[in-house]
């Protein structure tokens, strides 16, 4: 019973991780229909940044101070890295072949994870325990369950991300024009809605999600390399996907199940076969449900 | 046509978004400091020249722009292109049966044109799959790995030798394909896209961990070379060697030469039947597939089997090269089976314009051969790679071969351009 709550509880923290930057995939599949795969490595961009900012910040201020600067300053730089990918990589590829951008995406991939590499170098780096502690929430038979305050702020930093997104996209004029090009991109473009400009903010606020969820990750195991980006990329797709492509909520739904997928079959399995029960739980669902868990399904006219 | 001054004004933003982009990774380093904790080195003089180097690329580029808005845009260089194809497909042929023959190339060319053929097969066996059948497949690198480990596996507990092995790996990894298609008969598209990566992924991640039967990440050592007619190319040179067959001093030029020759038929053999095919039912079916699913349908054709035989021939010519690649390597491991390998092949096989056979040669090449040329940039090798794939996307987007033969057609031939081919969802 312990464990299984510790499992739970590692469960939806990482699984919170993987629905930040599932978003940026499932809004960028929105909107114009492609699969970013440069957007696992817009997340280990965030990371990466992270580490300067906290390292460059060390004995300046304190430490909730450094943590908050670090998550504006990265958010910041990754939101310009997606708008310039877009920019350089896709926008030029609009509305020509289904597989052009995709080659791109995966070109970008390759390109951002061997610039981190090449500047940085391919050590792992590491940092101390920002924020050491937590309180007990169960002792069984010696057992302790414990939520670390990284946890929680972890779950709390995700929770007012989110908030702050979906009021975005539901109330303010640019979260309507964002839903108008999803749903019809030419006849927004007719009703005056400037599609490009919608287009860059989708990148932007995609972009600058993954890097909270990249300085999260780096907070969290406190190690990253120039590498992270394609495993945490994948998983948060494969979650995208579950939860059903083109969905906000599904995306945050196919986070957490893939995150609590992965720490219980860790927990009570093995860990070194958590990611083929994590890619073979997506495709049994895909298989009973081809468009995913919340998933529109298309009606295809002739 | 902008002004001077606006395209400077523009050069200047961009210089300006450059320094932030590049400022952490380029301005900054992060080295080790003090009892273990991280420190930060500057490095202005890199950023200084990043930010320089962006500004210049960007007026170079707005220039560019300037200029070819003013010139007449009549040039016919698809068409230029696709009439040299020609003379430039069997120009290649030649060229690649003559290479080993040049006298006095170094070995390392022939070994250089041994890894591009292997890469041109695996473009044609994906073409089959993407450019044919339109199905999106981003874990073909599966089907290589189950050739190459069949083979290796094979070899180390029963002793089969390449020839034997080589069509039981193309069975295994046909059975795969047949295998790991019908779930994903239902999917389309991007679904599609992902559970085909999920399976490659999944088979890599069981290769690595099943350590007590594939040796997990260490890999198999000592899988035999082939053989010419139950003679090695031992460099030993005693009795049952080719050298002493043919009473020649052994050389490791001969034993590449063999493999040069063993994957050129290979690659010939998969261009062949592709081009066969094609002409057949079955290859109507698949491109029938690709154009409209739905109108497939109602005319009658069996989607579950067009699109399980397009999985399965693709499979089987992957299977094929990967039994070739562990006889090349003489040692396999997991490692050289990851995601990048079915990206890099997926790119050859879009760069070269989806669905055209010389386009996927042309492409292999530049792709394979120009990054293995700079190994003196080794670091630097897949950076390059990474900018050139999105530098020739955004050139290229339909790939260097953009015209297509239809085939089928009512009278004459004509060609036509790939805007008019579909891709398929499936």
């Amino acid at each position: 019973m312990a464990y299984a709550l510790q499992q739970l509880v590692n469960g939806i923290t990482l699984g919170m991780i993987y629905g930040l930057i599932a978003v940026g995939y499932t809004m960028v599949y929105g909107i114009i229909g492609m699969i970013n795969f440069a957007h696992g490595d817009v997340f280990m961009v965030g990371a990466f940044v992270g580490i300067i900012v906290l390292t460059a910040l060390t004995g300046v201020t304190s430490v909730p101070m450094g943590i908050l600067a670090a998550l504006i300053l990265s958010a910041g730089v990754c939101a310009l890295y997606g708008f310039s990918i877009e920019r350089v990589a896709y926008r030029p590829l609009r509305g020509s072949f289904r597989l052009a951008p995709l080659i791109s995406a995966i070109g970008m991939s390759i390109l951002l994870e061997n610039y981190v590499q090449t500047s940085q170098g391919a050590l792992e780096r590491a940092i101390p325990v920002a924020v050491p502690g937590g309180f007990v929430l169960m002792n069984e038979n010696g057992f302790v369950v414990q939520l670390s305050w990284m946890q929680i702020a972890i779950v709390v930093v995700t929770l007012v991300t989110l908030g702050i997104f979906t009021y975005i996209v539901t109330k303010t004029p640019l979260g309507r024009s964002m839903r108008a090009v999803e749903q019809d991109a030419k006849m927004a473009a007719l009703l005056g809605i400037d599609t490009n400009r919608t287009i860059s903010y989708t990148f932007i606020i995609g972009s600058a999600l993954a890097a909270v969820a990249g300085v999260m990750f780096l907070l969290y195991y406190g190690v990253i390399d120039f590498y992270i980006g394609f495993n945490a990329g994948i998983k948060a797709f494969t979650a995208a996907v579950l939860g059903g492509i083109g969905s906000l909520p599904g995306a945050v739904l196919g986070g957490l199940l893939i995150g609590l997928i992965e720490a219980f079959w860790s927990g009570y399995a093995t860990v070194a076969y958590k990611d083929v029960a994590v890619y073979s739980i997506l495709a049994i669902v895909l298989m009973f449900m081809p468009t995913g868990l919340l998933g529109r399904n298309d009606i295809e006219k002739v | 046509m902008r002004h001077l001054a606006d395209n400077i004004k523009d050069s200047l933003i961009v210089g300006g978004v450059a320094f932030l982009l590049f400022g952490p990774f380029l301005g900054l380093q992060l080295t080790d400091g003090t009892n273990g904790n991280l420190a930060l080195a500057t490095r202005p003089v890199l950023l200084a020249i990043a930010v320089g180097l962006s500004i210049a690329a960007r007026f170079l580029l707005l220039l560019w722009q300037d200029h070819r808005a003013t010139r007449v845009p009549a040039v016919k260089l698809a068409a230029a292109v696709t009439k040299s194809g020609k003379y430039v497909a069997p120009a290649l042929l030649i060229f690649a049966i003559t290479l080993p023959l040049i006298p006095g190339i170094d070995n390392s060319y022939v070994d250089l044109g041994v890894l591009i053929m292997t890469y041109v097969m695996l473009g044609w066996g994906l073409n089959i799959v993407v450019g044919l059948a339109g199905l999106l497949d981003l874990g073909y690198v599966a089907f290589y790995a189950v050739g190459a480990y069949s083979f290796a596996l094979l070899s180390h507990y029963f002793n089969f030798t390449f020839w034997e092995c080589l069509p039981l790996c193309g069975i295994l990894a046909a059975a795969w394909g047949i295998f790991l298609g019908f779930p994903v008969l239902r999917l389309r598209g991007d679904y599609l896209a992902i559970v085909t990566l999920a399976f490659g992924e999944i088979i890599r991640l069981v290769i690595t961990n099943w350590v007590s039967l594939t040796g997990g990440p260490n890999g198999i050592y000592d899988i035999p070379h082939p053989t010419l007619f139950g003679l090695t190319f031992d460099m030993a040179g005693g009795p049952g060697t080719v050298s002493n067959f043919f009473h020649i001093d052994p050389d490791p030029s001969q034993r590449t030469t063999y493999l040069y020759y063993i994957i050129l038929a290979l690659a010939l053999l998969t261009n062949w039947v592709t081009l066969r095919l094609r002409r057949q039912p079955l290859g109507r079916a698949w491109e029938a597939l690709r154009e409209d699913e739905i109108a497939c349908r109602s005319l009658g054709i069996n989607l579950r089997n067009t699109k399980l035989t397009a999985f399965a021939i693709g499979a089987m010519f992957g299977g094929f090269a990967g039994c070739f690649f562990a006889t090349r390597q003489a040692f396999i491991s997991p490692d050289s089976f990851t995601f990048i390998e079915s990206a890099t092949v997926l790119a050859i096989v879009v760069l070269g314009g989806a669905g055209s056979q010389l386009g996927v040669a042309l492409a292999a090449i530049v792709m394979i051969g120009v990054p293995a040329l700079l190994q003196d940039l080794q670091i630097y090798r897949m950076l390059i790679f990474g900018i050139a794939l999105v530098t020739i996307m955004v050139v290229r987007p339909r790939g260097f071969i953009s015209t297509r033969t239809p085939s089928v057609s009512l009278g004459k031939a004509k060609i036509i351009s790939s805007d008019m081919i579909s891709e398929g969802h499936g």
